[in-house]
């Protein structure tokens, strides 16, 4: 069917058949304010704020749930649609608690922002307004009822998305609230989701709770690191400080949600036991020196390299070239958990590889094992062992006997003797850099804080290496090791960081 | 029949005609009276020829809306590979509404009929009554009479020996009024909570199930045998006013009057003489002051109005207000309007479902105000506030419970806007002898 094409705000828009006339506007620019439609979830046209008058149509008609016809024409800020917003605006707020100055929210909070923007300036309800108490509603999620504005998102999401209809809306009227089936949580593992669905300041986040105003936040694209599905998502920082996660949309990766572990688990991105200098057998050395020590230390010695899964692509392309040159061996162990899907989403789970770029490793050469200790404890006096920021947690057995040591990563892992060569880099929020996903998506990641002391990113540091060691690798930035990556692999061909931009693209 | 009282001469009982009458309520009973003939000869007939009838009929649905039930039968297209539904609107919830209550005491077969012809009309297997959780008798005599029915060969897989499969089961709801709204009820016999859904899809579309429905009230369904028993002409000339009303209509009469009860009138019968003459007029001694006549979601008619109403759709909205249910509140001279209509709007606000922002939120608002007047607490500033929050719960929701619960405020600021005044300015309420209590209570 060919498209339609209609009038919106004076401006011809031209869509698809069978779209509403809310994501019409969208691609002409034209936000048709709303709470309770999301593109994710089904449409319960209920918190009657998208009404838009449509010519000829006897009442106002809710944008996220009418859908487009041609030679219609909308005014979305038509004197009575305006009227009917302002409307909506009063009665939303009449119980809502005013309470912005101690919100989570205040700052990100949609209820604010239509307010200021088409709002009463004062309220005429001079009734006390209702209250029910906060309640736990388990996982990371808090309900604060008196903010709610019973759009419903929440519900929609765990029952439509998540498949696990936990949530519901309880009692009629004024009484209504969002409660939970008996003897239920919000245990899901993508159960958070909720708490970025939700428009206002109801559903809120145990873990970020007081913790910033959404207006001291800076934020950067990213990539969440903690697990092969590549979710993309934004890392929020406040004082170079991590403080939350949250997903960022990607139609291929992973629609608009985040699950709680990959949400939860930043604090690593913060941690404080970091190396942050260089230094050459415990003594701090200047940055040619140390890099002089570790080529001193690989020369005539076999390599071996025990590379983190976390590294990105840049890091690990490098360390292959090294491994290449020197002839040496390169591993890299997989962190596991239990696989979580979202059943709601195709393709789309907490994967059971805990690990940003399991794929890459694999392209970049590195041998899978799960038996780290073994290859550790088998290196000898003519060995020599390059650490890439893997710390094998949870590793006990003795020291590993080799020649040298060198550690190219963010901390010295305790069986790593004191002797090593230390040559300090960057974690991924203080670099950019991309991960290949299990899917073989290829995505970007900016940086969102700076790095400590004299710390560098690891593509930084293995160019030094590889050119002391008489190898051409003058990259000075992240793109251009990503360019060497694209001339040397085909399956890269064609990719650059301005082609990837922030969606990714997949190898070939 | 104005059941409990005698019958009026002036009365047209069809539908009433064995309200009180025990035997009635057998199938045995039903078929001494002419019962279950007119569902013989339409299983006789092709569904186009039934639903002709009806629409000649001139039939219009008697849940408050007054669709044309034909055209709302012609929706359902026979044959098209999908199992069809009917819903038996019987949760009679609007307040001052009983009518379909009596149907379902005295003549549950004639319901039975009426839904058995209706289904064959519109290629429908099934017929659902949802019968509101309240009504415990009813639901008692409609259990039985189905038992009875089945038994009887007049209901199941071959129904009256014609081959055709009709079942008819009934749902008890759980007493909540939004789930007489068609597309709740839909929700709630499902076993979903009872939220209006959004149309388009109209039910004939995607209904019961997502599959094509159609919703009649109890009333409406119980017309249809005796229209074609005694044919469309018939029907269509109990009219004594505009013919696009045509029938007897059931009306219950509640509130200060002499007589309460249900009565059955034809189209066009003056209100005047139905208030006065049949019903028996006000209380010894009072006079009526206003009239609610079609349940509590309609306009409130001053008695100027209400004298000069003739009773069928058109006349009705000519004077102001709406036919809807044909529950006729009665209110005196000793009532205060406003804590009327704060009770109505206490009511809507109770039975809201909470989707919409306009009605979750306004309709208490709404309650909030006018019991605050009442108390003697109100300003003027308010009245226009009233005003302006109806404004915005009118014609903006999924349903109409919100619009339904702005109306008698409507009507009432603009037609006893004196008594509001008068709480206002005396800050008392002027009927009441005892101290009002705190309007937060």
């Amino acid at each position: 069917m060919s498209d339609v094409t209609l009038t919106i705000e004076g401006r011809q828009v031209q869509v698809a058949p069978g779209t509403s006339i809310l994501e019409a506007a969208k691609t002409a620019g034209i936000l048709v304010p709303h709470y309770c439609y999301h593109p994710a979830l089904p449409i319960p046209a209920l918190c009657r704020m998208c009404l838009v008058e449509v010519e000829k149509a006897p009442k106002l008609m809710p944008a996220c749930q009418t859908a487009v016809a041609d030679n219609q024409v909308v005014h979305v800020h038509s004197a009575k649609a305006q009227e009917a917003r302002k409307g909506v605006l009063e009665m939303l707020l009449i119980n809502h608690p005013l309470d912005c100055p101690i919100c989570d929210q205040s700052g990100e909070c949609e209820l604010q922002d239509y307010t200021y923007a088409e709002g009463r300036a004062d309220s005429r309800y001079k009734e006390a307004k209702r209250f029910n108490p906060v309640e736990d509603f388990g996982g990371d999620v808090m309900y604060v009822a008196n903010r709610c504005i019973l759009c419903t998102r929440c519900v929609r999401f765990m029952e439509d998305v998540a498949h696990d209809p936990v949530l519901t809306v309880s009692e009629r009227g004024d009484r209504a609230l969002i409660g939970k089936f008996e003897g239920h949580d919000l245990t899901h593992p993508w159960a958070g989701n909720v708490v970025e669905l939700c428009p206002v300041g109801a559903l809120l986040s145990k873990d970020f709770l007081n913790k910033a105003r959404a207006w001291e936040l800076d934020r950067s694209a990213s990539i969440c690191p903690n697990c092969t599905q590549g979710c993309n998502a934004t890392i929020e920082t406040r004082d170079n400080v991590v403080v939350r996660l949250r997903p960022r949309v990607n139609d291929d990766v992973n629609s608009y949600f985040l699950c709680d572990q990959g949400r939860l688990d930043y604090r690593w991105l913060n941690r404080r036991d970091r190396v942050t200098a260089p230094s050459v057998r415990g003594q701090h050395a200047d940055w040619s020196l140390a890099v002089a020590a570790a080529i001193d230390a690989l020369a005539g010695r076999s390599l071996h390299v025990l590379a983190s899964p976390m590294l990105p692509n840049e890091a690990l392309f490098l360390l292959g070239r090294l491994i290449k040159r020197l002839n040496g061996k390169g591993w890299f162990t997989v962190k596991q958990g239990p696989e979580a899907p979202l059943d709601g989403v195709t393709d789309l789970a907490l994967r059971a590889d805990r690990a940003a770029n399991v794929k890459g490793a694999e392209l970049f050469g590195f041998t899978r094992t799960k038996d780290a200790a073994s290859i550790l404890t088998g290196l000898g006096d003519g060995d020599v062992l390059i650490v890439a920021d893997e710390e094998l947690a949870g590793y006990n057995g003795a020291p590993p006997k080799a020649g040298a040591f060198v550690v190219v990563g963010t901390t010295q892992p305790s069986w790593v003797p004191s002797t090593a060569i230390v040559l300090p880099t960057t974690n991924m929020a203080e670099e950019e850099g991309t991960f290949t996903n299990l899917r073989g998506r290829v995505q970007r990641y900016l940086q969102a804080k700076a790095a400590p002391g004299e710390s560098r990113p690891t593509y930084a540091v293995l160019s030094d290496v590889l050119i002391a060691a008489g190898e051409p690798a003058n990259y000075m930035l992240a793109s251009e090791v990503f360019a060497a990556i694209t001339a040397a692999y085909p399956s890269f061909a064609g990719m650059s960081y301005d082609t990837l931009a922030l969606k990714g693209a997949v190898i070939r | 029949m104005g059941y409990p009282h005698k019958s009026h001469a002036r009365e047209t009982p069809i539908l009433s005609q064995h309200f009180g009458d025990s035997d009635a309520i057998s199938l045995a009973g039903w078929r001494q009276r002419g019962g279950y003939r007119a569902l013989e000869q339409a299983l006789g007939m092709s569904p186009t020829d039934i639903t002709n009838i009806v629409k000649e009929s001139g039939l219009r649905g008697r849940g408050g809306a007054g669709f044309p039930t034909g055209l709302k039968w012609s929706f359902m297209k026979v044959g098209d590979g999908k199992p069809h539904y009917l819903c038996c609107n019987a949760d009679e919830s609007e307040p001052g509404t009983f009518k379909d209550r009596e149907i379902m005491r005295w003549t549950p077969h004639a319901l039975i009929e009426g839904c058995a012809i209706a289904s064959h009309a519109m290629g429908a297997e099934t017929a659902y009554i949802y019968i509101r959780g309240e009504f415990t008798e009813p639901l008692e005599r409609m259990n039985a009479a189905v038992t009875e029915a089945y038994s009887e060969g007049v209901l199941g897989k071959n129904a009256l020996g014609s081959g055709r499969r009709i079942d008819v089961h009934v749902h008890k709801g759980a007493g909540a009024y939004i789930c007489g709204e068609e597309t709740a009820l839909m929700n709630s016999l499902e076993g979903r909570r009872g939220n209006p859904r959004i149309k388009p899809p109209f039910p004939a579309a995607s209904g019961v199930f997502g599959q094509p429905t159609t919703i009649n009230n109890v009333e409406t369904l119980a017309a249809v045998p005796h229209i074609l028993n005694n044919g469309a002409e018939w029907y269509k000339q109990m009219c004594l006013s505009s013919p696009k009303s045509t029938g007897s209509k059931l009306y219950s009469v509640c509130g200060n009057v002499r007589r309460p009860g249900t009565y059955e009138v034809v189209m066009g019968f003056p209100f005047k003489d139905f208030l006065y003459d049949l019903c028996g007029g006000p209380p010894v001694g009072r006079k009526f002051k206003a009239i609610i006549p079609g349940g509590a979601s309609v306009p409130i008619q001053t008695m100027e109005e209400a004298e000069a109403t003739l009773m069928d759709y058109e006349g009705f909205v000519a004077k102001g207000t709406m036919l809807g249910s044909g529950g006729v509140i009665c209110l005196d001279d000793t009532q205060c309007m406003v804590k009327q209509i704060g009770r109505l709007a206490r009511f809507f606000a109770h039975e809201s479902c909470a989707q919409c922002t306009q009605c979750r939120e306004g309709t208490a608002w709404t309650t909030k105000i006018v019991e605050r007047i009442e108390a003697g607490e109100g300003t003027t500033a308010d009245l226009d506030t009233l005003l302006s929050i109806a404004d915005n719960m009118t014609g903006k929701t999924i349903c109409v419970l919100s619009d339904s619960c702005a109306v008698p405020v409507v009507s009432g600021i603009q037609k006893f806007r004196d008594e509001f005044m008068a709480h206002i300015t005396q800050k008392r309420c002027p009927y009441r002898t005892t101290p009002a209590r705190s309007a937060a209570a």
